[in-house]
C-alpha cells in the first residue's frame, strides 16, 4: 500500500516537473522570438508609419526627401530639377567612370553588368567578409585593388563617382538583401541600434530629426523624413556648397548633435546604411539628388 | 645705518617669502591641472571605447591645455573638470541607451 502511494507520488511529481519545464522552455521560446529581429515585419511597419504620418504624400515622392513634404517645397524641387546643380558632378563621374586605370583595367571590371545600373543593390552583406559592403567602399576597394590610391569617402571624387552610378539607377527600386546569415542579421540590428539611439551632447538619435519630426524645422532646414532617405544620395547641398556622400552625410549628422562622428566606412556607419537601405526597400532611386 | 640694514634685510626676507610662496602656488596649480586634465582625458578614453565622445569634451580639453601653456592653471584646471564632466555624461549616455534605444523604435 505504501509502497503504490510512493509510485504515485512520484509519478505526479514528475509530471508536474515536466509541466514547468515545458512552461518554462516556451516562455524562453516566446522571449527569444520578441527578441530575435524580423527584417521584413521592421520596413513593413516603418512604410506604414511614414504613409500613415504624410497620408497625401505617395510612397515614391518620399524619396525627394524635404522636398516630398509639402506642395511649395515640391515646387521648388521641380524647379532646381530644371538646372540641377549635381550636374557637373555627374558629368565629371561619368568622365571618371570610363576612363581606364594606369594598368588599363577600368571600375567596370570591377562590379557585375560593368557597374551600370545596379546602385539599387548596394549595400550588401558579404558572407566572406562576414560585413556590409556600401558601393563607396566597393569603389575604393577597386581602386585599391587596381593599383590606384583611394578617395576620400565623404565628398569630391567619390561624390562624383556614385552619382553617376545612382543615376544608372534611377528608377529602379532598392532591393537590399538580407542572406540567411545570422551575422547579417546582427549588422541589420546592430544599424537598426545605431538608428534609435541617442548621442551627442544634443541627446539626439537620427529618429530623434528624421522620425520623430520630419516636415518640421529644425532652425531654416526642413527635415527630411528616414524613409527613402538614402535613395537620393549622393546629394548636392547648398549649406555644404557642394556634393556629399552618404559618409559624409552621417559624419556631418552626429558633428551637428555634437558628438564625434566615426570615421567613414566604420563598421556602425555601414551597418546604419544596410539598415537604413533595407527598410526603403521598394522605393525608386533617385540620386544624385538636391537638397537646401 | 643699522636700521637701514634692518630695513633691507626685512625686505629681502620678505621679498623672498613672497617669491616662494609664489612658486609654491604655481607648482601646486601645475599639479592640480595635471591631476584634472588627466582625469577629463581617462574619462574621455573611456567613452571613445563606448564610441560615443562628445565633441564638446575635445573643445574643453584644448581650451584646458591652452590655458595651461599660458599659464593660466586655475582656468586650466576649470577647464578640465568641464571636460571630464562632460566626458562622464557622455558615458552614462552610452550606458543608458544601451536599453534605452529601443523605446523609439517603430513598431
Amino acid at each position: 500500500m505504501s509502497g503504490e502511494v510512493n509510485v504515485r507520488s512520484a509519478i505526479h511529481f514528475a509530471s508536474a516537473a515536466l509541466a514547468l519545464a515545458a512552461l518554462s522552455f516556451g516562455a524562453m521560446q516566446l522571449a527569444l522570438a520578441a527578441d530575435t529581429p524580423d527584417p521584413a515585419a521592421d520596413a513593413k511597419a516603418f512604410q506604414k508609419f511614414f504613409t500613415d504620418k504624410f497620408p497625401k504624400v505617395k510612397l515614391d515622392d518620399f524619396v525627394n526627401g524635404p522636398y516630398s513634404m509639402n506642395e511649395d517645397m515640391h515646387r521648388q524641387w521641380e524647379e532646381k530639377e530644371q538646372f540641377p546643380p549635381y550636374d557637373f558632378s555627374l558629368d565629371l563621374g561619368k568622365e571618371m567612370f570610363s576612363k581606364p586605370f594606369k594598368n588599363g583595367k577600368s571600375y567596370a571590371d570591377c562590379f557585375p553588368n560593368q557597374g551600370i545600373g545596379i546602385r539599387q543593390n548596394y549595400p550588401y552583406f558579404d558572407e566572406k567578409e562576414g560585413k556590409v559592403v556600401t558601393l563607396e567602399l566597393a569603389l575604393n576597394r577597386c581602386r585599391e585593388a587596381n593599383g590606384e590610391a583611394p578617395f576620400s569617402y565623404v565628398k569630391d571624387d567619390m561624390a562624383a563617382l556614385t552619382a553617376y552610378m545612382a543615376f544608372t539607377s534611377r528608377g529602379k527600386p532598392f532591393d537590399i538583401k538580407i542572406p540567411n546569415d545570422p551575422r547579417a542579421l546582427e549588422a541589420y540590428q546592430n544599424g537598426k541600434r545605431y538608428f534609435y539611439t541617442r548621442r551627442g551632447q544634443l541627446n539626439f538619435s537620427c529618429a530623434s530629426c528624421h522620425v520623430q519630426n520630419p516636415g518640421e524645422r529644425i532652425r531654416a532646414e526642413v527635415l527630411a523624413p528616414a524613409l527613402g532617405i538614402l535613395n537620393a544620395m549622393p546629394i548636392y547641398r547648398s549649406e555644404w556648397g557642394g556634393m556629399g556622400t552618404i559618409s559624409r552625410r552621417f559624419t556631418t549628422c552626429n558633428s551637428q548633435i555634437r558628438g564625434v562622428p566615426l570615421e567613414p566606412q566604420s563598421d556602425e556607419y555601414r551597418d546604419l546604411e544596410f539598415y537604413l537601405s533595407y527598410v526603403s526597400n521598394g522605393l525608386p532611386i533617385s540620386g544624385p539628388g538636391a537638397r537646401p | 645705518m643699522k636700521r637701514n640694514m634692518l630695513k633691507s634685510t626685512l625686505a629681502l626676507t620678505t621679498g623672498l617669502l613672497i617669491a616662494g610662496a609664489a612658486s609654491a602656488f604655481a607648482a601646486d596649480s601645475e599639479t592640480d591641472f595635471k591631476a584634472a586634465y588627466a582625469a577629463a582625458e581617462a574619462a574621455n578614453k573611456e567613452a571613445a571605447s563606448l564610441r560615443n565622445q562628445w565633441t564638446t569634451t575635445a573643445a574643453a580639453l584644448t581650451a584646458a591645455k591652452k590655458a595651461a601653456e599660458s599659464g593660466n592653471f586655475d582656468q586650466a584646471v576649470a577647464e578640465s573638470k568641464q571636460a571630464e564632466a562632460l566626458a562622464k555624461a557622455s558615458i552614462y549616455q552610452a550606458e543608458s541607451e544601451k536599453g534605452a534605444w529601443k523605446a523609439l523604435e517603430i513598431h
